[in-house]
């Protein structure tokens, strides 16, 4: 599985970190997403593409 | 945020259903039962609004997010087919300025951004501790008087405040002055009069709060704030006005969670129990989820406006019109939540539009469940006899509100 984000959409809703913590965090400085695994194991899968899912700002793509 | 008289319901003379619509007597958790019956039979649909103005009502959840993400929509107050829901409003935004969650990208996301840093999942979960003080001092309180209490101030009101003082940076001998005003501003709807002037008394006092953190920065949200005035990036009346938003957002939103939140509890006595016998933060955590789609206390709908033609569940919303995305009949959405009626607190219902959608997202939805997540965690172990005091129908509901919930809640325990 292969996931992008674009920091130019994120509104730092952190909806991401709370669904998927291994895969996302926030930026101290303003909340925006950081990737911190682009390529996640299929054992977070689901929680990776419930954070796509609930990304208020569209800001997550997942590729399997 | 005053409201005004509401046309009554009923179809007017061009067989456009007025809006907003009456809950059902004995029912007030749930929607309207018109919005329900148009969700099935017209999902989107042009209601009268007060002011004589069509706009569109959305009810589906899908067409709510596809829309609330759609950069052709428009937040901004001031653009002629913003649906306001009192007189006078947009001539006061255009005249007076407004806050940035009623302004569109780029300045929409230039000043939410100046606030984003101490509302990240990482700064409010370090908040849960003082949260937790706070609750538990509160809880204390109550204990420790009369067995009869009106919930709403003795607690659903006192917990967002004080929690607020704390993100702000409001030193503790302020915080006297600074509840009893937010008090007064938050319920403006009882005399408007008041409610002006504790808003001004507040605006002064955070102007005051910057010039303090501008001297001696501290470790919390107006320090932070101060130090981009200091760095050009805001205007210091920018920075006083982020103040109030978040002072205003913050704490009517979350005081209605709670009490409206307790009184559905005490309405569905088996899900309670869930929560009194719980020490499971995962349990917890869902239950906050399921309470925030349950009740969708941003009521009534988000307001827009289409900046161009958008074709949308087999309509054509034209550039120019207005429209109202009300998350209380999203969240009951059938195709999306089975039994959507049904409380069900250990259902998934993170996908729930409570907290909206697309760029507006609400901005503090994280703080607002970590309190969440405290408050039902602990009231109801604390006080497991808690009970009304008086019967439901004599329960007051802020029908007409901004934010919907219980004008007063008495318990007793």
């Amino acid at each position: 599985m292969k996931v992008t984000v674009d920091t130019d959409k994120c509104i730092a809703a952190g909806q991401c970190v709370l669904s998927a913590p291994e895969v996302f965090d926030q930026r101290e400085e303003d909340g925006l997403v950081v990737l911190l695994n682009p390529s996640p194991s299929a054992d977070v899968a689901v929680d990776v593409k419930q954070a796509a899912t609930l990304c208020p700002a569209l800001a997550i793509t997942v590729e399997d | 945020m005053t409201d005004s008289p509401m046309i009554p319901a009923g179809p007017s003379a061009a067989g456009v259903p007025g809006y907003p619509m009456p809950r059902a007597a004995g029912c007030p958790f749930d929607p309207p039962p018109r919005l329900r019956e148009l969700q099935a039979e017209a999902p989107i649909t042009r209601v009268q609004w007060w002011d004589g103005s069509t706009p569109w009502v959305v009810t589906g959840y899908a067409d709510q997010r596809a829309l609330l993400a759609d950069p052709r929509i428009s937040a901004d107050s001031i653009h002629p087919s913003h649906p306001h829901r009192a007189a006078g409003m947009r001539e006061a935004h255009q005249k007076h300025g407004r806050p940035f969650i009623r302004m569109d990208d780029p300045e929409h996301a230039r000043l939410r951004r100046t606030v984003t840093a101490p509302f990240t999942v990482r700064r409010v979960e370090a908040l849960r501790p003082a949260i937790q003080a706070i609750v538990d001092g509160l809880i204390d309180d109550m204990l420790a008087g009369p067995k009869l209490a009106d919930l709403v101030e003795a607690f659903a009101l006192a917990v967002p405040s004080l929690v607020i003082c704390e993100l702000l940076g409001v030193p503790y001998a302020d915080h006297g002055f600074f509840q009893e005003n937010s008090k007064l501003f938050i319920r403006r709807d009882a005399d408007p009069q008041q409610g002006a002037e504790a808003d001004q008394r507040l605006l002064g006092y955070l102007d005051h709060l910057i010039g303090d953190k501008l001297a001696s920065p501290g470790d919390d949200l107006m320090s932070e704030v101060a130090a981009r005035v200091k760095a050009g990036e805001l205007s210091r009346e920018e920075a006083a006005r982020i103040g109030q938003l978040l002072l205003l957002a913050g704490h009517d939103t979350t005081a209605n969670m709670i009490a409206l939140g307790t009184l559905a509890l005490l309405q569905h006595p088996d899900q309670l129990a869930i929560l009194r016998e719980t020490d499971d933060p995962a349990v917890i955590a869902r239950a906050v989820e399921e309470l925030l789609r349950y009740l969708s206390i941003v009521h009534i709908g988000h307001p827009r406006a289409a900046l161009e033609d958008i074709e949308i569940g087999g309509q054509i919303i034209r550039a120019g019109d207005g429209m109202l995305l009300p998350a209380e009949i999203a969240n009951r959405d059938p195709a999306v939540f089975p039994y959507p009626d049904r409380l069900d607190i250990g259902r998934d219902a993170r996908r729930h539009v409570a907290f909206a959608f697309g760029p507006h997202q609400c901005l503090g939805q994280n703080l607002a469940r970590v309190e969440l997540q405290v408050v039902y965690g602990t009231l109801y172990k604390r006080i497991p006899t808690l009970r009304l005091a008086t019967s439901l129908d004599q329960i007051p509901f802020k029908h007409d509100a901004l934010v919907y919930g219980v004008h007063e809640l008495p318990v007793t325990w």
